[in-house]
């Protein structure tokens, strides 16, 4: 690529910081829900839970805390994509496409956009989760941590931009909140061991990406994973690269 | 250079051009050539087809059928030489709200590859052209209507275009703003010597703008000329009378030897003379009574380009989008879409 496509990709990231610096609002928004889910279910459920398939070691707040981390990756970083429809919306789409770069530039720039965005808020809930009794076992789990982190967002950060090209306005926006990202979130195991769901579930459990994506997130917080955490590596970079490829062929052929 | 002296190079090159959206015609078969410096104007009513040649010339949409050269870049196969020259004003703002003036236009300029020390040059220069220097660092969701479409049109000089498009720019302004966005376009085509193509559907801005006009009308050119020629088709003066019983009142008129063109439009009836103020008392000199008609009013006035779409089309511009909207839910829902 040319270098004006590198510099393409560094000012769609600049935007995203600066409107993310300004919105303060919109952040508190969106990480108001992973941060009630954490008090209410992890003081709620403190003192008697320990569901089977969870370690015996481990507190309930300590499985419970990777599972809302894979939360608020999976909201911010699908609400980054979609926020290409509020640009169709406010017609800064067109700004864009109209320039002499190439669209797949434009793609990793939100991107990179949104991945920055979403891991300042996913740490922040870490953060958050330390005062209410989170232990980081393994302070090398950290950077595992932020490899995870990074998978899962690139993935639904280009799932939300997949969707944002077929979609011709916001309407649907609350349709795939409910039916695609409320179903994704509950059958992943973020909130309960996924062994305890009936065996017809299971299929589904196991397309879902977030599955592995959580269950790298326990595995590199707390040590306890249900599957390697190499198999889950390779499954979410697997997802990644499709939806990337799928988001910026979708985006290409955007026509405003 | 004596050579080159007769050959004027060509901005805009459109060669049967055809846009199709699930068979209907958006634009059809339309030719039409800019020279390099001028102001061309696409003349016409909400859906007549003016946006989507704008979009298919600015690359954003891909025509049916035809070709279409701009800067001699092909719009189909050197999309990214084609954007590289031409700066775009859209009909609906394009502005990211959240942004300064100053963000949306450094934004604007990485995107165009422009170096640091051009960028800060420039952005003053063309704030200055619009006389935003002073608001520069508001966002822009606190901008007027007016001061975000001048802003739009900083934006679209940026990267010294050869080329700008202007669609609609002064759609939904106040007059005075309307006025003073005019006196800008005139100004940087002067000073930055750029070639503008704008769509107005506003018939005293295509006269007060344009060296050359296109009338278009349901997706075809109708007429395309000078705003002067195009007003001197109609001949020298145009009376319009209203009366009672127009259909009579035409019948008369129409057997008038001095009368060059005529036409009826509900209870007005123009006529097409020469001197029109000596020919008015001949007028009221015709025993009304006896032909069966009666003046209630007379007016005589220049021709404008509004008489010139009436003239090529058989209605006014006004009628003509009622009509649309009516009959056409399809192309306005398409429009309308963002």
């Amino acid at each position: 690529m040319k270098s004006k496509n590198f510099q393409a990709i560094y000012v769609m990231w600049l935007r995203e910081m600066k409107r993310f610096l300004r919105a303060k609002s919109r952040v508190i928004g969106t990480l108001a829900m992973p941060f009630f889910f954490l008090l209410s279910l992890g003081f709620g459920l403190r003192p008697s839970l320990n569901l089977p398939g969870m370690p015996q070691s481990a507190s309930y707040i300590d499985f419970l805390v990777p599972g809302i981390i894979g939360m608020t990756m999976l909201f911010t970083s699908t609400f980054a994509g979609l926020s290409v429809l509020w640009d169709k919306e406010f017609g800064f789409l067109k700004e864009i496409l109209v320039a002499p770069v190439r669209r797949l530039a434009i793609v990793l720039g939100r991107i990179a956009g949104g991945i920055t965005t979403a891991i300042i808020q996913g740490f922040l809930i870490l953060i958050i989760s330390l005062f209410i009794g989170f232990k980081i076992l393994n302070p090398f789990g950290i950077i595992l941590t932020l490899i995870f982190m990074f998978l899962i967002g690139i993935g639904f950060i280009s799932f939300g931009i997949t969707m944002a090209s077929i979609m011709e306005d916001t309407q649907g926006f609350s349709l795939i909140m409910q039916f695609i990202i409320f179903p994704t979130f509950l059958l992943s195991g973020a909130l309960f061991p996924v062994s305890n769901l009936p065996g017809w579930l299971k299929p589904v459990i196991y397309i879902n990406p977030l599955t592995y994506g959580v269950d790298g997130l326990r595995g590199s917080l707390i040590g306890f994973s249900q599957f390697p955490l190499l198999l889950n590596l390779f499954l979410l970079l697997i997802f990644d690269l499709v939806m990337i490829a799928l988001g910026s062929w979708l985006f290409s052929k955007t026509e405003v | 250079m004596q050579y080159n002296k007769n050959i004027d190079m060509l901005a805009i090159e459109v060669k049967n051009l055809t846009k199709d959206f699930n068979g209907l015609k958006a634009i059809d078969n339309i030719s039409f050539e800019v020279k390099e410096g001028e102001i061309f104007g696409l003349l016409g009513p909400n859906g007549a087809g003016k946006t989507t040649t704008i979009k298919i010339l600015s690359t954003l949409l891909k025509p049916t059928e035809g070709e279409a050269l701009v800067c001699s870049f092909n719009v189909l196969k050197e999309k990214d030489e084609v954007r590289n020259c031409i700066g775009i004003v859209f009909q609906e703002p394009a502005l990211d709200n959240q942004l300064t003036a100053i963000e949306n236009l450094d934004f604007h300029s990485r995107l165009y590859g422009l170096n640091k020390e051009k960028r800060q040059k420039r952005i003053k220069e063309v704030l200055r052209l619009v006389d935003l220097e002073s608001k520069a660092n508001i966002l822009v969701k606190n901008y007027s209507g007016g001061m975000q479409r001048r802003l739009e049109i900083a934006r679209g000089l940026m990267h010294y275009p050869r080329v700008l498009f202007l669609d609609e720019s002064t759609l939904g302004l106040d007059p005075q703003t309307r006025r003073n966005i005019w006196d800008y376009i005139l100004e940087l085509n002067k000073r930055e010597k750029i070639t503008i193509i704008l769509t107005t559907h506003y018939m005293e801005e295509a006269d007060y703008l344009c060296e050359k006009v296109a009338i278009i009308d349901f997706g075809k050119i109708v007429a395309l000329d000078t705003p002067q020629k195009l007003k001197d088709i109609l001949g020298g003066d145009i009376i319009s009378v209203e009366v009672i019983s127009p259909e009579r009142a035409f019948e008369v008129f129409k057997k008038i030897s001095w009368v060059k063109k005529i036409s009826k439009h509900n209870d007005i009836v123009n006529l097409n003379v020469e001197k029109g103020e000596k020919k008015i008392p001949l007028l009221i000199k015709i025993d009304q009574k006896e032909e069966g008609f009666e003046i209630k009013s007379v007016n005589l006035r220049k021709p404008t380009l509004e008489d010139v779409f009436l003239y090529f089309t058989g209605r006014t511009i006004r009628e003509r989008e009622v009509s649309r909207a009516e009959g056409n839910r399809f192309m306005m829902k398409r429009r309308f879409r963002r």
